[in-house]
C-alpha cells in the first residue's frame, strides 16, 4: 500500500517538477522593486547629465573605464567597433557579455533591471523596457551630440511617447548601423531569362518570376520554417509598401492607437503574394526552409531571386563573388516611391548604468568616426547614418554592398522607410505572421483571412 | 511528541524523560539529515509551484507591477484558439509517444526474450536503447534533416519507386504533428523495451512451459501470460511516456518550432513562448497550471489500474 501511495506521490511530484522546468521567471526579481528603482535612475542621471552638457560634451574622461556591455552573439560589428575604440581611446576597456538573439529577449529584462546592469546592450525590443523604466532616456545626450540634426527617419524608430508608441517622443536607443531590404538576384541566372536591368514595377518583376518558372529555374529562394520565423513577411511587406502608402503600415509597427494592417491595399498586397505561392514562385518545402538553409540554396545557385536585407552581403559576396545583384523592391506603378524595411541595430543604455556618458559618447563616435564607420560597412554591409555630410566609406566596385549602399539614398528621398511588420509586438512574428503565412502556404488561410487573424493577435498583445 | 504526551502515568518517572529525550535527539538529527535537501526542494520545486499558481491569477510582464485579474487568464486559454490547440496536439503525441512505443516495446521485448536470447539480445537491447541516451535537441536536428525534403528519408522512398508521396515532412501540414511522433517512438521505444525485456526476464519460465504443454502458440502466451504478469511494468511505461508527451518541449522547439502554422505546437511551445518572448508570464501560468493539471487527471487512473494487479 505504502508502495503505491509511494509512486502516485512520486508521480506528482514529476509532474510538479515538469512544470516547474516550464514555468516562467521563479528567480525573478520581485515585481515591485524594478519600477520603483527605475523611475528614480532615469530622472536622476538625465539631471546630472544636464548639469554635464552645460560644461563639456559627454565623453570617457581620462579616468581608467570600463565599460560593460551585452552584445549579441554571431555579429562580429560590435565586438570589433569596440576594439577600435580601446585603441583610440586606450582609457576605455571592455567587460562584454554576450548572448544569443532569443536568449536576450528573455534575459534582457532581468539584466536591465539588476544593480549590475551593462551601459551598453544590444536591445532585441524595446517598448516595454522604455515603459517599465529600465532604460536611459537619451534627449539630453541628442542634444549634447546634435544627434537630432541627422537626416529624420534615422533616430524616429527609437523614439517613444509617453503612451508606448514608437516612431516619436523621448529617444531611448541609437541604431549602430540602418540595414536596407530588397531583392538580391542571381546575375547568371538573370541573364538566362532575361533581365537586362531592374524591374521598374511590379508587373515587371512579376513577367521575371514567370519567365523564372517557364525555364525551369526556381523563381524565389526564401525560407519560412517556424525555426526561423516566416520570410514570407518580408515579399509581404515590399508588396503592402508598394500597393499602398508606407505611413499606416509603420503607424501599425509603432503601435498607435487604433491602426490596423487590415487595409484594403493590404490586401491587394496579400492577395497578390497569395497568387505568388498558387504559381509556384516560392519553393514547394517552404514551411520547412530554415534561414540559414535559405541562404546556402541561394548561395549554391537555387533561386533566381531571394528577398533579405543587407546584412547578409557579406555571405552573398562570399558565396558567390560578383554573381549578386541588389534591386529595390519597384512600386506598383512606373515611377511611384520605392520603399524598403530599413531598421536600426539598436543599442541602448541601461537606466542603471554607471557609465552612461561613456556608453552615449561611444555611440556618437560609431556614428561620426571614419575607422568606426569603415568597421561599420565593412563587416556589416549597412549603412553607418550619422550627420547628412559624413563620409561614406569606400567598398568594393560590383559587390553587393556597392548596390544596396547605392539604394539607400534612392529610397530614403522618396521616404519609402519602414520597420520590419515582424516588429511591432514581441510576439507578433511567433503568434502571428509565421503560423497564418504558413498556413496560406499549405492552402489553409486566404489573404482577407491573413489579415484579420494577425491584427487579431495584435489586439490581444497590445491589450496584454 | 505525540506518544510523549500519551504516556502512561504509571511508568517510572525517571526512566521516560531520558528516553524521550534520545527520539526527540534522534528525530532531530534526522530532520538535519533532510534538511539540505528539503531546502533545495523547497526553493526549487515547492516556491516556484507555488509562485506559478499565484501567477496565474495576475497580469505581469516579469518586471513592471502585478495587477489581480482573477480567473481572465484561464479564459483566454479557452477563447485563443492557438492555445487550446496545443491541447489537442499534445492528446495525439500520447498516441505516437506512449500508445505506440508500448505496444511495440511489449512486442519486441517479447521476441527478444523468445528467439534472441544471449548476447544477440542485450546487442539488440542495446541499440534499441541508445537513442533514448540521445540528446533530445540532437534527435530533433538530425531528424528534421532526415525528413527534410532533399533528406534521406525521401531518397529512400523515391528509391523504392514512392516518389509521388515525398514532401517536406516536418513542413507539411497533414503529417508534421505525425512526423514528430515518429522522433518521439525513436527515442521512447528502447526505454519500454528494456523496462519490459527485464520485467519478462523475472516471469517463471514454468509457466510458458506450461502453456506450451498446453498446446498455445506464441500469441496466446502473449495475452495469457506475458501482458498481464507485466501490468505494472506498463503502468510504469505508460505513466512515464504520457508525461513525457503531454509536457514535451524539446523534440518539437528544435523540430518544427511548432510549425506549420501551429501545426505541432504543444502547451510546453506556448508556455515558453508566452512567457519568455511575449512576457505574458499570467497567461503563461495559466496554460502550466492548466498542463499539470491534465497531466495529474490522466496519471491518476493510470496508477488505478496499477493498483488492481495487487
Amino acid at each position: 500500500m505504502n508502495n503505491k501511495l509511494m509512486k502516485v506521490v512520486g508521480l506528482l511530484l514529476i509532474s510538479v517538477m515538469l512544470l516547474a522546468a516550464c514555468q516562467p521567471a521563479a528567480t525573478a526579481t520581485p515585481a515591485v522593486e524594478a519600477p520603483a528603482a527605475a523611475t528614480e535612475a532615469p530622472s536622476t542621471d538625465a539631471t546630472e547629465v544636464a548639469t554635464e552638457v552645460a560644461a563639456t560634451t559627454p565623453s570617457c574622461g581620462t579616468e581608467p573605464v570600463v565599460l560593460k556591455a551585452t552584445f549579441e552573439t554571431g555579429f562580429d560589428i560590435p565586438f570589433k567597433l569596440a576594439e577600435e575604440f580601446t585603441k583610440q581611446f586606450p582609457n576605455v576597456t571592455w567587460d562584454i557579455s554576450q548572448d544569443q538573439f532569443a536568449n536576450l529577449i528573455t534575459s534582457t529584462p532581468l539584466v536591465l533591471a539588476s544593480d549590475n546592469a551593462p551601459d551598453l546592450l544590444r536591445l532585441p525590443t524595446m517598448v516595454s523596457f522604455a515603459k517599465d523604466g529600465l532604460l536611459m532616456n537619451l534627449d539630453s545626450y541628442a542634444e549634447a551630440f546634435g544627434w537630432n540634426d541627422w537626416p529624420v527617419p534615422q533616430l524616429n524608430q527609437n523614439r517613444i511617447d509617453a503612451d508606448g508608441v514608437r516612431g516619436s517622443g523621448t529617444l531611448y536607443a541609437m541604431g549602430l548601423n540602418y540595414s536596407l531590404t530588397g531583392v538580391f538576384y542571381n546575375k547568371e541566372l538573370a541573364a538566362q531569362i532575361g533581365m537586362t536591368e531592374a524591374p521598374k514595377t511590379v508587373a515587371e518583376f512579376e513577367g521575371l518570376l514567370a519567365a523564372a518558372k517557364t525555364a525551369g529555374l526556381q523563381p524565389i529562394m526564401i525560407w519560412g520554417s517556424a525555426k526561423s520565423g516566416m520570410g514570407l513577411a518580408f515579399p509581404l511587406q515590399q508588396l503592402m509598401a508598394a500597393y499602398g502608402p508606407v505611413d499606416p503600415i509603420n503607424e501599425w509597427i509603432f503601435g498607435k492607437a487604433g491602426a490596423t494592417i487590415d487595409t484594403p491595399s493590404n490586401l491587394v498586397a496579400a492577395q497578390k503574394l497569395e497568387e505568388w505561392i498558387k504559381a509556384g514562385y516560392f519553393p514547394v518545402d517552404v514551411n520547412a526552409i530554415e534561414y540559414t538553409d535559405a541562404a546556402a540554396r541561394f548561395g549554391a545557385g537555387e533561386g533566381v531571386f531571394t528577398f533579405n536585407g543587407d546584412w547578409q552581403n557579406t555571405g552573398y559576396d562570399t558565396a558567390m563573388p560578383g554573381n549578386v545583384g541588389f534591386f529595390l523592391m519597384p512600386p506598383a506603378e512606373d515611377g511611384g516611391p520605392y520603399a524598403a524595411m530599413s531598421a536600426p541595430l539598436t543599442f541602448g543604455i541601461a537606466a542603471k548604468a554607471k557609465n552612461p556618458d561613456c556608453a552615449a559618447f561611444f555611440l556618437n563616435w560609431v556614428a561620426t568616426n571614419d575607422a568606426a564607420r569603415e568597421i561599420d560597412v565593412a563587416i556589416g554591409g549597412s549603412n553607418p547614418g550619422g550627420p547628412a555630410g559624413a563620409t561614406m566609406p569606400e567598398v568594393a566596385a560590383g559587390s553587393v554592398t556597392a548596390e544596396t549602399l547605392a539604394a539607400g539614398p534612392v529610397m530614403g528621398a522618396d521616404g519609402g522607410a519602414m520597420d520590419f511588420i515582424a516588429n511591432a509586438t514581441s510576439s507578433i512574428f511567433a503568434q502571428g505572421w509565421t503560423p497564418e503565412l504558413q498556413k496560406m502556404v499549405g492552402g489553409q488561410q486566404d489573404a482577407a483571412g491573413l489579415l484579420k487573424a494577425v491584427q487579431a493577435e495584435y489586439e490581444r498583445e497590445l491589450a496584454q | 511528541m505525540m506518544t510523549l504526551d500519551k504516556q502512561p502515568a504509571t511508568l517510572s518517572a525517571s526512566k521516560r524523560p531520558r528516553a524521550s529525550k534520545r527520539v526527540l535527539r534522534e528525530s532531530f538529527i534526522g530532520w538535519l539529515y533532510v534538511l539540505p535537501a528539503l531546502l533545495m526542494y523547497a526553493v526549487f520545486v515547492l516556491v516556484p509551484f507555488v509562485l506559478t499558481i499565484v501567477y496565474s491569477f495576475h497580469k505581469w510582464n516579469g518586471v513592471g507591477l502585478m495587477t489581480w485579474v482573477g480567473l481572465k487568464n484561464y479564459i483566454t486559454v479557452f477563447e485563443v484558439p492557438n492555445l487550446i490547440g496545443t491541447i489537442f496536439n499534445a492528446f495525439w503525441l500520447v498516441v505516437w509517444f506512449s500508445f505506440i512505443p508500448v505496444g511495440l516495446g511489449l512486442v519486441v521485448a517479447s521476441v527478444i526474450n523468445r528467439v534472441a536470447t544471449g548476447r544477440f539480445g542485450e546487442m539488440a537491447r542495446t541499440v534499441l536503447f541508445l537513442p533514448y541516451i540521445i540528446a533530445l535537441v540532437a534527435a530533433g536536428i538530425i531528424w528534421g534533416w532526415l525528413l527534410s525534403l532533399s533528406g534521406l528519408v525521401n531518397q529512400i522512398l523515391s528509391a523504392i519507386g514512392l516518389g509521388s508521396i515525398t514532401r517536406a515532412w516536418l513542413g507539411d501540414f497533414d503529417w508534421a504533428l505525425s512526423a514528430v511522433g515518429i522522433i518521439g517512438i525513436w527515442v521512447l521505444l528502447g526505454f519500454c523495451t528494456v523496462l519490459l525485456s527485464t520485467a519478462m526476464s523475472k516471469v517463471d519460465p514454468s509457466l510458458y512451459e506450461a502453456a506450451r504443454i498446453d498446446g498455445s502458440n506464441w500469441i496466446r502466451e502473449f495475452f495469457a501470460i506475458t501482458v498481464p504478469l507485466l501490468k505494472q511494468e506498463i503502468g510504469v511505461c505508460l505513466t512515464v511516456t504520457v508525461i513525457f508527451a503531454l509536457a514535451t518541449f524539446d523534440i518539437v522547439y528544435v523540430a518544427t518550432a511548432g510549425g506549420p502554422g501551429n501545426a505541432t505546437s504543444v502547451p510546453g511551445l506556448q508556455i515558453y513562448i508566452l512567457a519568455f518572448a511575449q512576457r505574458n508570464i499570467g497567461l503563461a501560468s495559466a496554460l502550466a497550471v492548466m498542463l499539470m493539471f491534465l497531466v495529474v487527471v490522466i496519471i491518476l487512473p493510470i496508477q488505478r489500474l496499477n493498483k488492481e494487479t495487487y
